[in-house]
């Protein structure tokens, strides 16, 4: 197993075996995994394996980990990601050794991704429009301000979450 | 509302006072001949529609009326965006009212030419703020305004823009609700956070006595399951000539109007009255607005 790998690796016992090709989701807020997959939509029709760890203990605390075999991950699943879990790392796993590590990016704006949570919202009317936020950190909260009506969502975001 | 700068609102409102000889016909003027204004407006309305016409016609130019909505191709279920997208190509620019909260913002991304806001459901209102502005601004003093605020505070966004656009002249601020429905706390908190001082209180007898400007909204009934709740609130808040015995000999009483009992009729006779003229500069303020956006003016 290479080290870099094995941060995200449990201690020894390896309660979830490395996967050879994929993409590790790490750090992700303790109890959000399953909404991690409910963005990603897994497991669905995918075959391969998927891993999930839920409040496992960390450095920082209890965390999540998702690990996907045979997957890497399209950037509205990241953007969406970012939104329910800001502190996740994403690595890209090829031949067990980890290619690329990055922390999610929270973007300045989201489209297509949330519903506005007010029902008299245009964006929420049968007008050609995406619905479109204005994302914002305050008090280590993630905030979204609609671009339309300028309601505020800052709990619940994972419940928010536009289905494609 | 927010997105307007100390510097826009003055120019605004500078603007308007010097328009306002146009408003009353003591001038002339053929500032916009030739230009058209396309009054979009999907929900009912007397002061904000009658007053952006008289001002398009007064500066020279002329309206396009979208008329009712029953009688418009909106009854045979064509999207907001589509009506905007067809009338920008008749007009050199849109007034759109609509119920949805968000709509003008919208219809400004399917539109070539500018789209005021003349409200959008309960959400921003802001030419009404800008005469609010206007009529405190000659009515009374902008800079330092000692204000009341009486009535639904909670749900009032037309209020909440008073606020924040307050906030640029360091009014000093009184909200008189009844508990169920006070400011919501993220806006006082914004408010004070901008150097504002707001102070709250139910009696609207102690707020009186100390202020310039006293801004009464009426209350809906809808917010009260229990009609005898709405009644002692709406009883509670009402203006009455004895009231304004304790009252500053300037104070002026602005309301947005239509109002239903929240003012006696008494008090219109009072030099405390101010709520008619409020309703009258709505047009040097709009057509300030038109005169800027429509190129009449810089």
């Amino acid at each position: 197993m290479n080290h870099e790998h094995a941060d995200f690796e449990l201690e020894p016992g390896l309660r979830v075996r490395p996967i050879e090709n994929g993409t590790v989701i790490d750090h992700i807020n303790a109890g959000q995994a399953l909404n991690v997959l409910h963005i990603l939509k897994l497991p669905g029709q995918f075959e391969s394996v998927v891993s999930v760890l839920i409040n496992s203990p960390s450095k920082y605390g209890k965390k999540d980990v998702v690990k996907i075999e045979n997957r890497e991950l399209k950037v509205k699943e990241l953007d969406k990601i970012s939104l329910i879990a800001p502190s996740a790392t994403i690595n890209i796993i090829r031949d067990f050794k980890v290619l690329k590590k990055n922390r999610v990016k929270i973007p300045e704006y989201v489209e297509g991704v949330v519903q506005c949570i007010n029902p008299n919202c245009i964006s929420n009317s049968s007008e050609p429009i995406t619905s479109k936020f204005r994302v914002y950190e305050e008090d280590n909260t993630i905030n979204l301000r609609c671009v339309y009506c300028e309601r505020i969502i800052s709990e619940n975001i994972a419940d928010h979450l536009l289905r494609e | 509302m927010k997105d307007f700068s100390k510097e826009m609102i003055d120019h605004i409102l500078e603007t308007a006072e010097k328009l306002e000889s146009i408003a009353v016909m003591k001038e002339r003027s053929d500032m916009l001949a030739g230009k058209v204004l396309a009054v979009l407006f999907f929900e009912p309305s007397t002061r904000t529609r009658m007053s952006f016409e008289t001002a398009i016609i007064r500066l020279g130019g002329e309206v396009l009326s979208m008329g009712s909505v029953d009688a418009s191709s909106i009854s045979k279920g064509e999207t907001l965006a589509d009506t905007i997208r067809v009338v920008q190509s008749y007009a050199d620019t849109i007034v759109l009212r609509h119920p949805k909260e968000g709509a003008a913002r919208m219809a400004s991304e399917f539109s070539q030419v500018p789209v005021i806001n003349a409200g959008d459901g309960a959400g921003h209102h802001p030419t009404q703020t800008l005469l609010d502005l206007y009529t405190i601004k000659r009515e009374s003093k902008l800079e330092g305004v000692k204000i009341a605020l009486a009535g639904d505070m909670k749900y009032g966004r037309t209020v909440h823009s008073l606020c924040y656009a307050l906030a640029h002249y360091g009014a000093d601020i009184t909200l008189v609700s009844p508990d169920e429905l006070r400011m919501p706390y993220e806006i006082i908190k914004d408010l004070e956070a901008r150097g504002m001082n707001v102070r709250q209180t139910d009696s609207i007898d102690e707020a009186i006595t100390e202020v310039d400007v006293l801004y009464i909204t009426r209350i809906q009934k809808e917010r009260f399951p229990d009609p005898a709740e709405y009644l002692r609130v709406a009883t509670s808040l009402q203006i009455t000539p004895e009231l304004l015995e304790n009252a500053k000999s300037h104070l002026k009483i602005m309301h947005p109007l239509p109002r239903v009992n929240e003012i006696d009729p008494l008090v219109d006779n009072t030099p405390h009255a101010c709520y008619f003229k409020q309703a009258f500069y709505g047009v040097p303020v709009r057509m300030a607005l038109l005169a800027l956006v429509m190129g009449g003016m810089e």
